[in-house]
């Protein structure tokens, strides 16, 4: 399913404009990194996404929905939003009722909300956790409790806002395998980080904001590679890029395999 | 003289069967700043807690051994007392922003009026520490009107102007861009060296690298390693364990098993890496 986002716009009740002219496409099935300093907007634009924010002007189009003619509920069938913080999105009394939710106001038959909450509790490794409260989990569980409930819903396009925030290398590792998995379905993934070195070995295009707009558009390596250009707002390359360039790489590297690779190159030349 | 001297401090929280920290030996001189490192579940936050008094005056709990900061024991002190000395800034800012005031710069002003400051001596804090934190701009902004990382920055900030003795930090630049982490880390720095105890407890490696004095690695309640940031962040144990390492350290460790990496000693910072890979 194609995103449309076309000259948007949207200024807060209160007077700050956060995004001031903000034109992309994003085509089926590809994964997206949005990086930026804080304030930049990329969760408002995110948010518009599902229709939590409509544009003060200009367009985004969801397949062939107009966000501006659908409510966020009709939206929730096409766009899932794992938020920043599980706290604001986790209120039921144990982790499958929690899960089922979501499918469950989708209208999924009863088989097929059971089949959805089995998968995605599987693939967020909390299949033995069905009867926790959510609340009685850690922080780290209770983020892929949030993962698990989008997930669940089976949308075509699934939004994650800093979904590596506070977590520890085991659950990066764990975030990073439902990511993969979602791009193997077919989905279209996009997700929202301030953790350049995960959006580096995760994801093949990114996005970097500025002030409300778009500064850099495409793909990873060469996005990642414009150091001067991402210090404007904020973001310093991957710690394998940064390396690479100042030994003198020819080419942007942003991974262990790259970095290696071309060392090894370079050891035998 | 030791500021904080933890002694064989083991505690649990309320109902809950296995210790949150077990037979914790911590001292740290005043002007230390200490990172402290661990996996999700490791006891980071507990820590904090407990040198912020939280533990067990908030949580109750069963506390054995002894938590002495400047002098203080907690288990003779109250809350109150206890928060003269000892400041901490939440891991969730959210938790931490009282909801009673309009405007960042009676937030930030709130700690102070609470402990009868006078009017402009307080206005001339306020106004210094946000400089401090580079928040100046966000002064009559709503606390709820800002991006996660700002709201990080004001948390920081309305600590920072009580100026405690030891300042705790859970995870303070975890929603923040990579230079805000920088700032910050950077602004801890100066407190530091102007003499005030740090204890901060992060997952940035490069960053805990580059500007604690020292790094102690949790695991299930326990102190795992203890020692110069170099050492404790490049120790094997750490992989063994679950522990993230810098991206420096585990390509160099890499590199190291292919014949690419020749020092005996592995990198943390970007400096290092590219002095051991131009040999």
């Amino acid at each position: 399913m194609k995103i449309e986002i076309s000259k948007l716009e949207f200024t807060y009740p209160g007077g700050v404009q956060a995004l001031r002219g903000v034109s992309l496409e994003i085509e089926p099935g590809e994964q997206v990194a949005i990086v930026g300093q804080n304030g930049a907007g990329k969760t408002t634009l995110a948010k518009h996404l599902n229709g939590l924010l409509k544009p003060t002007s200009g367009s985004i189009h969801i397949g062939d929905w107009d966000t501006r003619e659908q409510s966020v509920s009709k939206l929730a069938q096409r766009v899932g939003y794992v938020f920043q913080n599980p706290d604001e999105q986790l209120f039921s009394k144990d982790v499958g009722t929690e899960v089922a939710f979501g499918p469950r106001n989708l209208g999924f038959s009863g088989e097929q909300v059971q089949g959805l909450v089995n998968d995605a509790l599987m693939l967020t490794e909390l299949s033995d956790k069905t009867d926790t409260n959510p609340y009685d989990l850690s922080p780290t569980w209770r983020k892929m409790v949030a993962i698990a409930s989008v997930i669940a819903m089976d949308t075509e396009i699934v939004i994650f806002d800093e979904p590596t925030t506070g977590q520890d290398a085991a659950n990066i590792a764990r975030i990073a395998n439902v990511i993969k998995v979602l791009r193997e379905r077919g989905k279209t993934v996009i997700t929202i980080t301030h953790d350049i070195d995960f959006c580096a070995e995760n994801f093949e295009r990114v996005i970097a904001m500025s002030q409300g707009k778009i500064l850099l558009d495409g793909k990873a390596n060469d996005v990642l590679g414009e150091e001067e250009i991402l210090a404007t707002t904020y973001v310093d390359p991957p710690q394998l890029t940064r390396l690479g360039k100042r030994l003198g790489f020819k080419e942007t590297v942003r991974n262990e395999k790259e970095f290696l690779a071309i060392l090894t190159k370079q050891g035998h030349g | 003289m030791a500021i904080v001297n933890l002694q064989n401090v083991t505690y649990k929280y309320p109902l809950t069967e296995k210790p949150a920290l077990q037979n914790i030996d911590l001292q740290m001189k005043e002007g230390e700043f200490v990172a402290v490192i661990g996996p999700n579940g490791a006891g980071k936050s507990t820590l904090c807690y407990t040198l912020a008094g939280f533990v067990p005056h908030f949580f109750k709990g069963e506390l054995t051994g002894s938590v002495e900061v400047a002098r203080n024991e907690t288990s003779k002190s109250n809350l109150h007392e206890w928060v003269l000395n000892v400041g901490l800034a939440f891991q969730n800012p959210f938790n931490q922003i009282s909801g009673a005031k309009y405007t960042v710069f009676e937030e930030i002003a709130f700690g102070l009026e609470n402990i009868g400051v006078p009017r402009e001596e307080m206005k001339g804090r306020v106004k210094e520490a946000m400089k401090m934190t580079g928040i100046s701009d966000l002064a009559d902004r709503s606390p709820y009107s800002l991006s996660g990382g700002q709201q990080q920055r004001v948390a920081l900030t309305s600590i920072l102007v009580m100026q405690p003795k030891v300042l705790v930090l859970d995870e303070p630049t975890s929603q923040m861009d990579p230079i805000g982490t920088r700032e910050v880390f950077s602004v801890v720095r100066t407190m530091a060296e102007r003499g005030m105890t740090v204890i901060l407890a992060e997952h940035k490696m490069e960053w805990i690298a580059n500007f604690a004095d020292r790094v102690i690695a949790l695991h299930e309640g326990q102190i795992l390693v203890d020692g110069k940031p170099g050492e404790v962040l490049t120790s094997d144990v750490l992989t063994e364990k679950g522990f993230g390492i810098s991206r420096y350290t585990s390509v160099a460790r890499r590199a190291r098993e292919l014949g690419l990496w020749k020092r005996d000693t592995l990198p943390v910072t970007l400096e290092e890496a590219v002095k051991g890979f131009k040999e």
